[in-house]
């Protein structure tokens, strides 16, 4: 299939861009490679997570659950196994928390899925400190490696590229188009032939299982891992409050939310550490009254006003929940 | 007799107590043209959602080209040739007027996909008189341009069998001529249709044979005319001079 003359000049722009930032540990260190690894991190699980919830409209709070079962991989396997392979253990291991997830909401949409998706990573955090209290003996987990924050950088990046380049090919493929449709309208969907359960459950396992080698490259960071710290719900929040911000009917929407997003949290954490939850409430209130579609969505609306809107993701989600 | 394209048997589907489709039994040959009219809560839509699927029955058989195809997936049953259209117009807002029939084409029966699917939108989309319009975000349409939308849709799948749920309702008398055309032409193109309608005047000149609901039971089965003419059908459309 030939391929649009646009879309391969964007593909070729955000590889070079990519080839670009790869040069940034050997310019930087200490203070701001931490920050921008902060950022690629978010910069992937957005995206990820943008990967299902934006088409489909169904917001999960279930990164936090994915991330903490890619850090556990690590921390499990670490003195056995060489860490590729305990990233290819994190995609399974997300990838199948994922299928189940999907299988058992399969009938949840607008705001059963965000709780239930969202008890779900408090389940995970309760399952792991019981299977460590009773057969393990301690909550934590040491992790020692030579990977350095660079090394880090490298890694997110490389997965961010690749998760880029993954919903890129799902939108050119049949999967896209089933789910732009389920997006608009799941009963039509059904009625033209699109088995929408599996088209859910194939794509919330993609974006699971990128988010939780998100988690597993992330756990080196920590040296000591706890239940707490690897299923923390706030993953899952400002997940979502950046990618909403960035807007999640373009690839690269979550992205635009992203870069600032991390830069502001870093500053507020480090000047305000007690009154940080109270800003992210309060950033995440703002974005969905003043910016339903995200940034990118209100400057498309702005560009061709003459074109009708999608409706907003939590405008179909407050919608579809009451 | 040869095997009838769709065969209805004994249908029936329950909602706790209440039996909106009564052990109804009708078949459709190939190419027909078949009007199923009753009055309002009778069953008809409860019928056209037991064959796409969007409901499975509580027993008997749906059989499409002698295979059964009662109780799956609806998406299964749209694959193996079943397309319908909605009593309330059912568009994709968010996506142009070829891309809501692209869908038709690419998930559905015909399972086409990229170039082909898109020569074969556009024809439909030309075919029931949206030419030129095919960028249009289809939220930004009229009612029956929507109605059209939906029709292309359908079509584009290749259906064995086209259910068309009250198509025609709604729309003014001028679109109501143009609607009628449309589904003619269809029909004379060999295309199997089963059309739920409260348009009489669209029943009588279109469809040749049609079926009667009333109560979820099959009351009358038959040429259009003498059914129309049937004294039970006009009661159960009227009621009975005693309720008065």
């Amino acid at each position: 299939m030939n391929i649009p003359r646009n879309e391969l000049l964007a593909v070729g722009a955000g590889l070079a861009g990519a080839a670009v930032l790869a040069f940034l540990p050997l310019v930087t260190e200490g203070f701001w490679l931490s920050v921008s690894v902060n950022i690629m991190l978010y910069a992937a699980i957005c995206t990820a997570w943008a990967l299902f919830s934006g088409p489909t409209h169904l917001v999960s709070l279930a990164s936090a659950a994915f991330f903490g079962v890619g850090t556990y991989s690590v921390a499990i396997f670490i003195d056995v196994l060489p860490f590729p392979a305990l990233v290819l253990i994190a995609v399974a291991a997300g990838a199948l928390l994922a299928i189940l997830v999907g299988l058992a909401t399969l009938r949840l949409s607008g705001v059963y899925f965000v709780i239930f998706t969202l008890g779900l990573a408090e389940l995970m955090g309760q399952i792991v400190t019981w299977v460590q209290t009773n057969f393990g003996g301690t909550i934590g987990l040491y992790i020692f490696t030579d990977l350095t924050e660079a090394h880090l950088y490298w890694m997110l990046l490389a997965l961010t590229v690749i998760v880029f380049m993954t919903g890129w090919l799902i939108n050119r493929s049949r999967l896209g188009l089933a789910l732009r449709i389920i997006g608009n309208d799941e009963a039509v969907a059904r009625h033209v032939g699109v088995d929408t359960a599996r088209a859910r459950i194939i794509l919330f396992a993609v974006s699971g299982a990128f988010i939780a080698v998100a988690g597993a490259i992330m756990a080196p960071r920590y040296s000591y891992i706890t239940p707490d710290a690897a299923f923390n719900p706030m993953t899952s929040f400002l997940v979502v409050i950046m990618a909403l911000l960035g807007g999640t009917r373009r690839l690269w929407g979550p992205l635009v939310g992203v870069v600032p997003f991390t830069l502001v949290m870093d500053f507020i954490s480090g000047h305000f550490p007690n009154q940080t939850a109270v800003i992210v409430g309060i950033a995440f209130l703002a974005i969905v009254y003043v910016l339903p579609d995200g940034v990118t969505g209100q400057l498309e609306s702005l560009f061709r006003r003459r074109r009708p809107t999608d409706q907003g993701l939590l405008a179909t989600t407050v919608e579809e929940g009451r | 007799m040869s095997v009838p394209l769709l065969a209805i048997d004994r249908v029936r589907k329950a909602f706790g107590g209440l039996v909106a489709v009564n052990d109804v039994s009708f078949e459709v040959a190939q190419g027909e043209l078949l009007g199923l009219i009753g009055p309002n809560g009778s069953g008809k839509t409860t019928m056209l959602n037991l064959i796409s699927g969007a409901l499975s029955p509580t027993s008997g058989n749906i059989l499409l080209s002698g295979q059964p195809i009662a109780g799956l997936a609806a998406h299964k049953i749209a694959r193996i040739g079943v397309a319908r259209t909605f009593q309330l117009v059912r568009v994709l807002p968010s996506m142009s007027a070829v891309e809501n029939v692209v869908a038709g084409a690419v998930f559905g029966h015909n399972r086409l996909w990229g170039g082909e699917a898109l020569t074969l939108a556009r024809e439909l989309l030309a075919r029931v008189g949206l030419k030129g319009r095919e960028e249009i975000p289809v939220a930004a349409m009229t009612y029956i341009d929507q109605k059209r939308i939906e029709l292309a849709r359908a079509l584009a799948s290749n259906p064995h069998v086209l259910l068309l749920d009250e198509w025609l309702a709604g729309l003014n008398p001028s679109e109501l001529r143009i609607g009628m055309e449309l589904i003619r032409e269809i029909s004379a193109q060999g295309r199997t249709i089963i059309m739920v309608e409260h348009v009489m005047d669209a029943i009588r000149s279109l469809c040749q044979r049609c079926v009667v609901m009333n109560s979820g039971a099959k009351i009358a089965d038959g040429i259009s005319a003498s059914v129309l003419a049937d004294p039970e059908v006009v009661r159960a459309y009227l009621g009975d001079d005693d309720d008065a």
